[in-house]
């Protein structure tokens, strides 16, 4: 069916897709620090240019980001383009689209990657339409077919992450897609990597912009449940807002963050920012505590892929122990200090010789 | 007065979807239509507008026939007009086509009801789950663009300032600029209201406005359907499930358990990696 319509009468109109080259990545930055998943995206679009024996391609836009485009080169970019101008200081749709728009007609990308966070899916969602293009969203896994389709296989959950869908754009160039974070792997920094970093114009000035960021207010807890690797999460069995302070000990301790089903968010023990399943966030962490939580499918589906489950519940029939690695079942409010308490324990032991570590159990202790 | 143009979808709820475990097919049989909620609470938060400035509410969706369901629930929550625009040449639609119908149908609202000032999305739906409808249209419509909206702070009439807080990822961002503009609405947001009495007895009989592809003279077949959608699904699968072998620890004592369950942790990967100690042959 798509054959024939690629053969169609609007097949004439087509741009010669040979003009098209390269794997270009979006690279979001806050303050100059840059995204976890944008580095993440280059590893795996270092994997995807290769086997399409092509570029790797990075674009950089904020204010003072010299140094990220270095940086991206490092995690793997052949090129880099960049465009640094006091009107990007803060992501706005306007102002960044207008200058990956320019940047995308000239360079002839064959693929564009962002991160699937607010702000990449609010600028992929933005220029795709513009240019116009196929977008994919949230994808969790991307491969290329070789040479001569050189098409862009994005997979991503459907059906509430009960099934997986590969979607492909075969008439349109360039193929989007954004990607979750966490989920494909940063290549090590390596600072003896070698690229060309070009610079790109600015397209809007200030008073062409409508939009202002009047203040941003950062999550007073840096929680990034999306890209954590270690969370403890709390349920219906912790009763209350009180116990939550016991996994945030036990997350310390580990250095991981706290996360919650959907019925502790929605008793209002915990924020929303911290529920995890359905309705709150997709998270495959290392290390994943199921605290309390008796594992319904909307819980499960958030959760399921993390690398190690551990499930502690008083009930030892609770459908959460089904997709654990590690059960207890039993009191939590006995278990979770004793736990917590023998991290603290090994950790000291552990690192007897090492001073760091030690600082470290300090430093969270001394938080509290 | 604002006019306010509220967008919504009628979808599967994509929660009741069960697999089928001997086909590894979708068993769609039994599993209701409801409005998108992330759409209910841009409609919620129209109506609060309504209320708080004084505004004119149309709820525009795209689907089949059986879509008048969802519009006819927003004309009890107080929406004033809604238009169903149903075409099987709509019909498999991808998100680029979606925005383009949507985009000819806010516009023919504009032109025959009055100049529109907000328009309201979900932050995503249920079934497509890829936020991408509401960016769409404002790139069509030349609005300005405000996604993952969870408060509406204020709305300046003599200047036609809005102004939203957004919440990302990494903190919450305060952003203000000019309507006309596009707002995708989280969940967050509010909390959708019941219908009220009055507005249930004018959606019993209510009719909403219906539009095919003969109302839009300037619309370009290539660009709606199947044939204006440039991404296609190649294959779904199910992917299988993790077989979990399940270590239930002994639970005799709590500091036993905790012992225990720290020991199987130490021989995983995970305190290497995290530094939790220092290396054995260090």
């Amino acid at each position: 069916m798509a054959e024939e319509k690629a053969k169609g009468p609007q097949a004439a109109d087509m741009p010669d897709w040979s003009a098209y080259r390269g794997v270009m990545i979006v690279v979001e930055q806050r303050a100059g620090v840059a995204k976890n998943v944008s580095w993440q995206l280059l590893g795996e679009g270092r994997k995807l240019a290769d086997k399409l024996d092509t570029d790797l391609i990075a674009l950089v836009l904020g204010h003072d980001i010299y140094g990220l485009a270095e940086e991206a080169v490092y995690y793997g970019a052949d090129r880099v383009y960049y465009c640094d101008a006091p009107e990007l200081q803060d992501y706005r749709t306007r102002p960044y689209s207008r200058v990956c728009l320019q940047t995308i007609e000239d360079v002839k990308p064959e693929i564009v990657l962002f991160g699937a966070t607010a702000t990449g899916r609010d600028l992929a969602g933005a220029i795709a339409t513009h240019l116009p293009t196929g977008l994919t969203a949230d994808c969790t896994i991307l491969d290329v077919e070789p040479h001569p389709s050189r098409l862009l296989l994005a997979s991503r959950p459907a059906f509430s992450e009960k099934m997986l869908a590969t979607i492909l754009c075969k008439q349109y160039r360039p193929q989007m897609a954004t990607a979750r974070s966490g989920v494909f792997e940063a290549l090590p920094r390596d600072t003896a990597r070698q690229g060309k970093i070009i610079a790109v114009p600015n397209q809007m000035s200030e008073d062409e912009i409508a939009a202002q960021v009047l203040n941003f207010i950062e999550a007073t807890e840096t929680l990034n449940l999306e890209e954590a690797e270690i969370i403890v999460a709390g349920g219906r069995g912790l009763g209350g807002p009180e116990p939550f302070k016991l996994l945030q000990e036990l997350a310390d301790a580990l250095g991981g963050v706290v996360g919650a089903s959907r019925a502790a968010v929605d008793a209002g023990w915990i924020g929303h920012e911290h529920q995890v399943g359905q309705t709150g966030y997709t998270v495959r962490p290392k290390l994943y505590f199921a605290v309390g939580i008796s594992g319904a499918v909307q819980h499960l589906v958030g959760m399921q892929n993390s690398d190690v489950i551990v499930a502690i519940n008083r009930d030892a029939n609770a459908p959460i122990f089904k997709v654990a690695n590690y059960g207890i079942a039993g009191d939590l409010f006995q278990i979770i200090p004793a736990i917590t308490e023998a991290v603290r324990q090994k950790r000291v032991q552990g690192s007897a010789a090492a001073v760091e570590p030690v600082v470290a159990v300090e430093a969270v202790e001394g938080r509290k | 007065m604002l006019h306010i143009v509220v967008c919504v979808k009628q979808v599967p709820d994509s929660r009741e979807i069960r697999i089928d475990p001997k086909t590894n097919t979708l068993i769609r049989q039994g599993v209701p239509a409801i409005a998108n909620f992330y759409d209910m609470h841009g409609l919620e938060e129209a109506l609060r507008i309504k209320e708080q400035y004084g505004a004119r509410i149309t709820v525009v969706c795209m689907g089949p026939p059986p879509a008048e369901k969802s519009l006819k629930q927003c004309i009890s929550l107080g929406a004033d007009e809604a238009v169903l625009v149903t075409d099987r040449g709509f019909a498999g639609a991808d998100t680029l086509a979606t925005s383009y119908v949507l985009g000819l149908t806010i516009a023919k609202v504009a032109a025959e009801i009055g100049p529109v000032d907000i328009v309201f999305c979900g932050k995503q739906t249920l079934d497509g789950d890829t936020g991408q409808v509401g960016p769409g249209i404002a790139c069509r419509l030349d609005l300005e663009q405000l996604t993952y909206v969870y408060k509406v702070e204020g709305i300046d009439l003599e200047t036609r300032r809005i102004t939203v807080h957004r919440l990302l990822e990494d903190g919450v961002e305060v952003v203000q600029t000019s309507m006309p503009v596009l707002i995708t609405a989280l969940k967050e947001m509010n909390k959708v209201r019941r219908a009220p009495m009055p507005g249930m007895l004018r959606a019993a009989t209510y009719k909403p406005i219906i539009w095919t592809t003969a109302d839009f003279p300037g619309l370009e077949r290539a660009k709606i359907g199947l044939k204006g959608s440039p991404t296609i699904v190649s294959k779904t699968w199910v992917p299988e499930q993790k077989q979990v072998n399940t270590e239930m620890l002994p639970n005799e004592s709590a500091t036993g358990a905790a012992t225990a369950l720290l020991e199987k942790l130490w021989q995983t990967e995970l305190p290497q990696r995290f530094g939790w100690t220092a290396q054995e042959e260090a």
